[in-house]
């Protein structure tokens, strides 16, 4: 029941954010353009997310593994 | 690596000044290497290769290189070619154990996994494509992964993307000792016992990846992803026991299949002048019965434009497989049993910090353009304890 409230309020959450979104220029996105900005994994924690999916039951949704390819989970 | 080190160096000092001009055809030239090494120790108590007992001492040494070429082509896309190939050294205590007396004499293993991406990107159709091709082979286990996918630009500063991956893996049957058929293992020509060719079982993995980011304004953008994930074949360990209530054990047995639905939302906020905070959210489900939440926040602190500290915290918790019990409480009548913890309950805390340097002329003027140095020390209440140590080394 806990899980199925967060999951409903973290959907929520984004779907309230979206329509909120300005409108931003290019010359307005120096901060977004910094490099610690990016949306995705730093190199440096590659190893990080194959030993947390190794010794965790669950895997994804992080850019890292998902399944397969080694032998773990 | 002070030799990799070297080596790059030399490479990109012979390059030619590059054409910057995005309005030319131009071949694929090397662009950026990557160079990452990380060093892992873990301990524990609950060895899956003894039931759920014993030592989980192992040590991990990895190192990846990533070379990145790029080019334009006729129609000014942008293609992108990123070779890469990672060496793993690990030991492990439990190993040992695969002997029923704790005799095998194999307690380490290497594996080497090299692969290969290529991206194509139309910067007037806000769009791209992708596919690359991946390898990795140790001596129980083998795996050939493919990808394809693609990205679209909207209107309003958000972009959609899919990507498609299959692994066709074949897991080599190492049984525990007292499950090797009398006459398994013959005697070499120096006395060594040699075992014949151990069979193999296959496992797939096919997964599809959804993701949609949207910059919401000048200091804020996100990301949610959402992969659907389907597991079949043999997808458990063959050396991994369990020991039922009358003590007598078995080789874990797990099902045929899994379908596992994870659902990630990551934020980036630029706080003030010199903060980033970066979050992470997952919510995960599978069909064995297992759920977790993921929570993190890393703290992006810029002591100056060019130098940056990053602590962090991860915290998670799962509730435990419907196939999972501890060491001598699976009844014989299990359909399913296995006492490997990584499917048991628990939570853990994962912390640490790490350091950036990024000068735009390179750190003291040459081709190393970044260098990122991360600890991290994580536990879980299943008592297993680990740290890790990274360091990324980029090239320009």
């Amino acid at each position: 029941m806990k899980s199925k409230i967060i999951y409903a309020a973290s959907v929520t959450l984004f779907s309230a954010i979206l329509p909120a979104c300005a409108p931003v220029k290019e010359y307005q996105k120096n901060r977004l353009n910094d490099s610690e900005m990016s949306l995705s994994n730093r190199k440096v924690e590659k190893n990080e997310l194959n030993f947390q999916s190794y010794r965790e039951g669950s895997s994804g949704a992080n850019g890292g593994k998902t399944g397969g390819g080694c032998g773990c989970n | 690596m002070i030799g990799l080190y070297l080596l790059f160096l030399h490479a990109f000092s012979q390059m030619q000044t590059r054409d910057t001009s995005q309005y030319k055809p131009r071949k694929l030239s090397l662009e950026e290497v990557n160079l990452v090494s990380s060093y892992y120790t873990q301990d524990g108590d609950h060895s899956a290769i003894r039931g759920g007992i014993g030592s989980e001492h192992v040590t991990d040494l990895a190192n990846g290189v990533e070379l990145k070429f790029t080019g334009w082509d006729a129609r000014l896309r942008k293609n992108s070619l990123a070779a890469g190939i990672g060496i793993d050294h690990h030991t492990a205590a439990s190993q040992a154990w695969i002997s029923k007396s704790g005799a095998s004499t194999r307690t380490d293993g290497l594996r080497i996994y090299p692969s290969l991406d290529w991206t194509r990107e139309d910067e007037q159709k806000g769009s791209s494509i992708s596919a690359g091709a991946y390898y990795s082979g140790e001596f129980n286990y083998h795996s050939i992964g493919l990808n394809a996918g693609g990205t679209k630009k909207t209107k309003n500063n958000g972009e959609f993307g899919l990507k498609l991956i299959a692994y066709l893996d074949q897991v080599k049957m190492i049984l525990p000792s007292e499950f090797e058929q009398p006459g398994a293992y013959s005697t070499g020509r120096n006395g060594e016992l040699r075992h014949p060719d151990y069979g193999s079982s296959g496992r797939q993995t096919y997964t599809a990846s959804f993701s949609f980011s949207q910059v919401i304004n000048s200091r804020l953008q996100g990301s949610l992803l959402l992969d659907l994930v389907e597991q079949q074949g043999y997808l458990g360990l063959p050396f991994h026991r369990v020991y039922f209530t009358d003590a007598t054990d078995s080789i874990e047995k797990l099902p045929t299949n899994r379908f596992k639905l994870p659902i990630g939302l990551r934020i980036s906020y630029f706080l003030g002048d010199n903060i980033i905070l970066r979050g992470y959210y997952r919510f995960y489900t599978d069909s064995w019965g297992l759920r977790s939440h993921t929570a993190s926040l890393e703290t992006s602190i810029k002591v100056s434009p060019f130098f940056s500290v990053t602590p962090f915290y991860r915290y998670y918790v799962q509730t435990a497989a419907d196939y999972f019990a501890p060491y001598e409480v699976h009844l014989k009548s299990d359909a399913y049993y296995t006492s490997n913890y990584a499917l048991a309950a628990f939570n853990s805390s994962f912390f640490g910090s790490g350091l950036r340097l990024a000068p735009p002329k390179g750190i003291f003027n040459s081709h190393l353009a970044m260098l990122e140095i991360r600890y991290g020390h994580y536990t879980q209440t299943t008592d297993l304890v680990s740290d890790v140590v990274s360091l990324n080394l980029q090239f320009r």
